[in-house]
């Protein structure tokens, strides 16, 4: 399932899911940074977990659910969060932030939002505002 | 992706023994799971295989339980897995607190147990809680099992005694008595690889094992025998100074690691 879609795709096993997604499934919300899952840019959810789509064959997501930052389809608080607090700076660290923040639930404490986010990085240093944003999405 | 993914193979087994005997004929084959170092190696094109077994799959190498008294950690148990596990938090606190410190949530989500063991880097999170745990290494093959003490499964840098038609299934670890400890000293808390780490279990004799300091992970025996002789601390962190064989690299330099890891005995001798 992607973003709620039944989708079948065929594509080789061990192309990357971040690959598949932005070049056969026109996906692009989904950023490539480091590709060596230090930089949490390319996050995205598998069964509500949060990985790096750099370091995941497609293959291990088949009968997986699937949730990339289109799935929020714009309406999802967080994002409305980002845009009144400012959360996003160039932008680049955005959705694999608010993907990551989807996982840490709702109504979180600094510090579970500090480890829920330990794996993406900001190259603006923009954290105290996307803690903020965090914080305050309702 | 800077390697090209089109000559590459991925075998895809439904069960461990369908794996075993893909690994015993249509071998040689690089057994992968939860990719987060592997495809590290493959974005950058610096991994040259070209056939793959895929792991990740086989739901029977996930459990962690208790299996004739031992703690038994299914290989593909992720580090999320080990974190949330009640029964590793009871016995073993000081894996939890390994894990805890591997990368971020994303890769504490994919990177396992087995594959940090195998993946046999010296600066690997889990090593030293393993060989302070004196853990037990059961390898299986389409032959049958072979049970590893961890302390002799490294044979060199990057180098076990796993052969290419095996796989680590599980990690065995007898119960433990006396205070767990464990610290990692890197760059920040998340995503960065150790400069020194280092665990220890306080009991009589005292286990202590260090990451990063050597060409694999180390266990301190003559650092415990000193202490379980009587040797005062700062006799012992004289020992443990000359035990260890650090290199200056990209991290940290071989001073700054010897001075780390003596101050870590301290630390775990005196109970801070």
């Amino acid at each position: 399932m992607l973003n709620g879609r039944r989708t079948r795709l065929d594509v080789h096993p061990m192309k990357r899911l971040l690959d598949v997604l932005r070049e056969e499934c026109g996906l692009t919300g989904t950023k490539e940074g480091c590709g060596e899952g230090e930089c949490g840019a390319c996050t995205l959810l598998v069964d509500n977990r949060p990985v790096n789509s750099c370091l995941v064959p497609v293959a291990h997501v088949a009968g997986a659910r699937v949730m990339t930052i289109e799935g929020l389809r714009g309406r999802h608080p967080l994002q409305r969060a980002f845009v009144e607090h400012g959360g996003a700076q160039c932008g680049i660290c955005t959705p694999g932030m608010i993907m990551a923040a989807v996982a840490v639930g709702r109504k979180p404490a600094l510090d579970q939002i500090r480890t829920g986010l330990a794996g993406n990085l900001c190259r603006c240093t923009g954290y105290e505002a996307i803690y903020r944003s965090v914080m305050r999405a309702r | 992706m800077i390697g090209s993914i089109a000559n590459r193979t991925l075998l895809q087994p439904k069960s461990l023994a369908d794996a075993l005997k893909m690994l015993r004929d249509e071998g040689p084959l690089t057994p992968l799971a939860g990719c987060t170092d592997l495809y590290v190696a493959l974005n950058f094109g610096t991994l040259k295989d070209v056939r793959f077994l895929n792991l990740w799959g086989l739901e029977r190498l996930r459990p962690i339980g208790i299996r004739a008294g031992m703690l038994a950690i299914g290989a593909l148990a992720t580090y999320t897995d080990l974190i949330r596990s009640p029964v590793v938090r009871k016995r073993l606190p000081m894996l939890v607190a390994a894990a805890r410190e591997v990368g971020g949530v994303q890769i504490q989500n994919r990177g396992t147990i087995g594959g940090n063991v195998v993946n046999a880097s010296p600066a690997g999170d889990t090593l030293p809680v393993l060989a302070a745990a004196d853990a037990v290494v059961v390898l299986q093959s389409a032959g049958g099992v072979r049970r590893i003490p961890f302390n002799a499964f490294y044979t060199g840098y990057r180098q076990t005694v796993r052969r290419s038609d095996e796989i680590v299934v599980a990690l065995e670890i007898a119960p433990i008595r006396g205070r767990q400890y464990f610290r990692k000293v890197g760059t920040r808390a998340a995503q960065a690889i150790s400069k020194v780490v280092m665990a220890g279990v306080a009991g009589t004799p005292p286990r202590i094992a260090l990451g990063s300091v050597a060409p694999t992970v180390i266990r301190a025996a003559q650092t415990e025998a000193a202490i379980a002789g009587g040797a005062s601390l700062e006799a012992a962190q004289r020992i443990l100074a000359d035990e260890l064989s650090p290199i200056d690299d990209m991290r940290s330099t071989a001073e700054y690691r010897r001075r780390v890891a003596v101050n870590l005995l301290a630390q775990f001798v005196l109970g801070r």
